[in-house]
């Protein structure tokens, strides 16, 4: 149907399809004009509007998201009214161009621009070299920091992965197993900040004095103990251990959840062999289901140490990066919003895109020998 | 045999008891920090001052029952024996039980000479709880309530109503575009041919670790040009920036595998590429449309950083709020606990309800930056 279409049109040529299809390309035009006019007054009564706050949600959301399906209806429509032939080539570009291009304005080319930006001043308007990368790796406070990120990565990501672990076999040998891990799971629904909330609540110190009763779970367990109060988040570097403490507790369900299915995959056979050769359950974990779930392990301590790397809500909540628990990210945030230096800025976001490349090269070739392509 | 099969199944029974017994103790630990918060975003301000959540449970506590004054002979200096029992001044102040379970303690400094007597009680049957943290939390007119002293505080509310409905706004069109992007993209990357084809979703794995970060200059400059920032459209774009990779691989991975011949046969019966995307390859993908839903509502609800640098104060979201009732009044307990109640309803709302999906997704996404 399609190619004889195209073969009686194409003894007439390139002029005579167009006089036949004036009409068309016409409305071709009208259409896309029309649709962008639409689009545009949404913008516009959502930018200024001072309707009932509803009123704005409602539309905001009509608006986002019957806008971006407008679109590619509409761009599709376009593409097939042109020739089959010129349909063909340009149809893949309807539908990947647009996801191609928001990757390369807000990830790809946004790479490029930091890596220049870093090397600029602080308002990018002279090049200043390597000295932004030299504050970056020398400064006492980045030192610090780098210091700080080293401790989250090392243990928040072996007690994430260990307890999820532990957990993940233990639940596996309970009839309650779903209701372990969806209570262990849970904080993975809550913000950071709300995890901010709850753990400063914890954390919180009253000061001594006569009458004064702590209000902090950690402190009154202290005092029942027959200890004293303490303000945790302001003794360095043990408050890093207790902001780490937040991560364990949100970052575990993730590694639990992960684990455990690959627990699950483990050939029964296997397990069974093992036993009768005599292994313990002791044994037989460390020497079947270990290996077994190796790759696993791997994906889930790599993914938990990109996250302490960039980690960022928890600190700037809780400290605000003061008494040494500053940690690089907090740091971006501080130079670039704060002390308003785009380049340092740049330098250090440059430097975590640098501490994860060894990852993005293990994602790639794993993506090459599964030849999904 | 017999006896070998009995040992054999008590053995079991130990063991389980032990697993269940630390699960229990695991998961009591990660529950008790959400549950404190829970009961103290009922309580009054005065109240969580004044004692620990704990206190709603009954407990025995020392209750004050009457006081002693010291006739003023006695010497305050050595040795005071008061209801028969002898002690020092140091000893009183920290308080002495006396042999019939009475508790006496001395009162402020040597002259007051007054002492307190208490008793152990049970108490905490009739708790104050109130709904009044939420409708303050929630209400952006004045409010007012009672500090630690006591004394009354007059205070704008945190208008987490509009922050949450907000939260709406920026979520949900966050959670929807870039999943129709997305699915139009790994349909072109699994059953289009183009040139670049495979170059192109290379960089798709390449950014999927990419820290967010990197973007965040350059962004804010092209939206400062464009002056968008503070707009919905700013924060979706965003948003769906940061989230398209991972959603371009995942509905890659799940689109990639479904079975050619259905759309070769819809093909030959005439159906053009977009009707079959349409018809066909998103109604057959909506597990793995709803697994990357549920991550990406959960992540844009609770994201604090892009809120920040994108949004600023003009549509401030519900994590936005937050952060400034922990900045600004870091110990108006009862405004903060209920806030960030508030704050989770939702996303614990939507994840219990979709939990099989959202594992389902995490397992599918591999390393995700």
């Amino acid at each position: 149907m399609q190619t004889t279409k195209e073969m009686r049109s194409q003894p007439t040529g390139a002029l005579g399809w167009l006089t036949a299809n004036l009409g068309r390309l016409l409305i071709s035009l009208f259409v896309p004009v029309v649709t962008f006019i639409v689009l545009w007054q949404g913008f516009l009564f959502l930018r200024d509007s001072q309707a009932p706050q509803i009123v704005i949600v409602l539309v905001a959301i009509l608006w986002g998201v019957g806008g971006v399906a407008l679109l590619y209806l509409v761009s599709n429509w376009v593409v097939e009214q042109l020739p089959p032939a010129w349909t063909r080539v340009l149809q893949p570009f309807v539908f990947v161009g647009p996801g191609v291009a928001i990757l390369a304005w807000y990830l790809a080319v946004p790479a490029f621009r930091t890596l220049l930006l870093s090397f600029q001043n602080n308002i990018s308007t002279a090049w200043v070299g390597l000295d932004n990368y030299i504050f970056a790796l020398t400064d006492r406070v980045m030192l610090e920091a780098f210091r700080n990120n080293l401790l989250w990565m090392i243990f928040g990501t072996s007690f994430s992965v260990g307890l999820g672990l532990l957990i993940a076999v233990l639940a596996d040998r309970s009839r309650y197993e779903s209701i372990y891990k969806a209570i262990i799971f849970m904080p993975m629904a809550i913000s950071f900040v709300g995890a901010g909330v709850i753990w400063k609540f914890i954390y919180t110190y009253k000061g001594e004095g006569s009458g004064i009763q702590e209000i902090g779970l950690l402190n009154a367990i202290v005092l029942a103990l027959g200890g004293q109060s303490q303000p945790w988040l302001n003794i360095p570097p043990w408050n890093n251990f207790f902001l780490i403490v937040i991560m364990v507790w949100l970052q575990t369900g993730y590694a639990m959840v992960i684990i455990s299915s690959a627990i699950k995959g483990v050939p029964g056979e296997l397990l069974e062999a093992a036993r009768i050769d005599g292994a313990s359950e002791i044994q037989a974990f460390f020497n079947v289901t270990i290996p077994y779930i190796r790759g696993t392990l791997i994906t889930v301590t790599t993914t938990i140490i990109i996250f302490s790397l960039k980690l960022f809500d928890i600190v700037r909540v809780m400290t605000g990066g003061n008494n040494g628990t500053n940690v690089i990210a907090n740091e971006f945030y501080l130079q670039r919003f704060t002390y308003g230096h785009a380049g340092r800025a740049s330098a250090i976001a440059i430097i975590l895109l640098i501490a994860v490349i060894p990852v993005m090269i293990y994602n790639l070739r794993q993506f090459q020998e599964r030849r999904a392509f | 045999m017999a006896a070998k099969t009995f040992s054999y199944s008590r053995q079991r029974i130990f063991s389980s008891l032990i697993v269940n017994g630390i699960l229990i103790l695991i998961c009591l630990i990660w529950l008790i920090p959400t549950l404190g918060v829970f009961i103290t975003s009922f309580r009054q301000s005065e109240d969580i001052f004044s004692s620990g959540w704990w206190a709603v449970f009954p407990h025995r506590a020392d209750v004050q029952s009457g006081e002693i004054k010291l006739d003023p002979s006695i010497d305050v200096n050595g040795p005071i024996t008061i209801e028969g029992v002898t002690a020092t001044f140091e000893e009183w102040r920290e308080g002495v039980t006396l042999p019939d379970g009475r508790k006496l303690t001395w009162y402020g400094n040597k002259r007051t000479r007054t002492l307190i007597v208490s008793e152990k009680k049970w108490v905490g049957f009739s708790t104050n709880l109130t709904l009044d943290n939420y409708r303050n939390t929630l209400s952006g007119k004045e409010i007012r309530f009672r500090d630690a002293s006591g004394n009354e505080i007059l205070r704008k509310g945190n208008d987490l109503s509009t922050a949450f409905l907000n939260s709406v706004a920026v979520a949900v069109p966050a959670t929807i575009i870039p999943i129709l992007i997305a699915a139009f993209a790994a349909y072109g990357f699994a059953w289009l041919n183009f040139p670049g084809r495979r170059l192109l979703f290379i960089l798709v794995v390449a950014l999927l670790v990419v820290p967010l970060q990197i973007a965040l200059v350059p962004i804010l400059q092209d939206y400062t040009k464009l002056q968008l920032n503070g707009t919905y459209l700013a924060i979706w774009m965003a948003h769906t920036g940061f989230g398209l990779p991972l959603a371009i691989y995942l509905l890659f991975n799940y689109i990639s595998t479904l079975p050619r011949d259905i759309l070769e046969s819809a093909f030959i019966d005439g159906a053009s590429n977009f009707t079959i995307f349409t018809r066909l390859i998103l109604p057959l993908s909506i597990p793995a449309l709803a697994s990357f839903a549920i991550f990406q509502f959960l992540w844009v609800w609770n994201d604090y950083l892009v809120a920040l640098v994108f949004l600023g104060d003009k549509n401030r979201v519900i994590t936005m709020a937050l952060a400034a009732i922990v900045g600004e009044k870091g110990q108006d307990w009862h405004l903060l606990t209920s806030g960030a109640f508030i704050s989770m309803l939702l996303p614990l709302a939507v994840f219990f309800a979709l939990q099989r999906y959202f594992v389902r997704g995490m397992l599918a996404g591999s390393v995700k930056g």
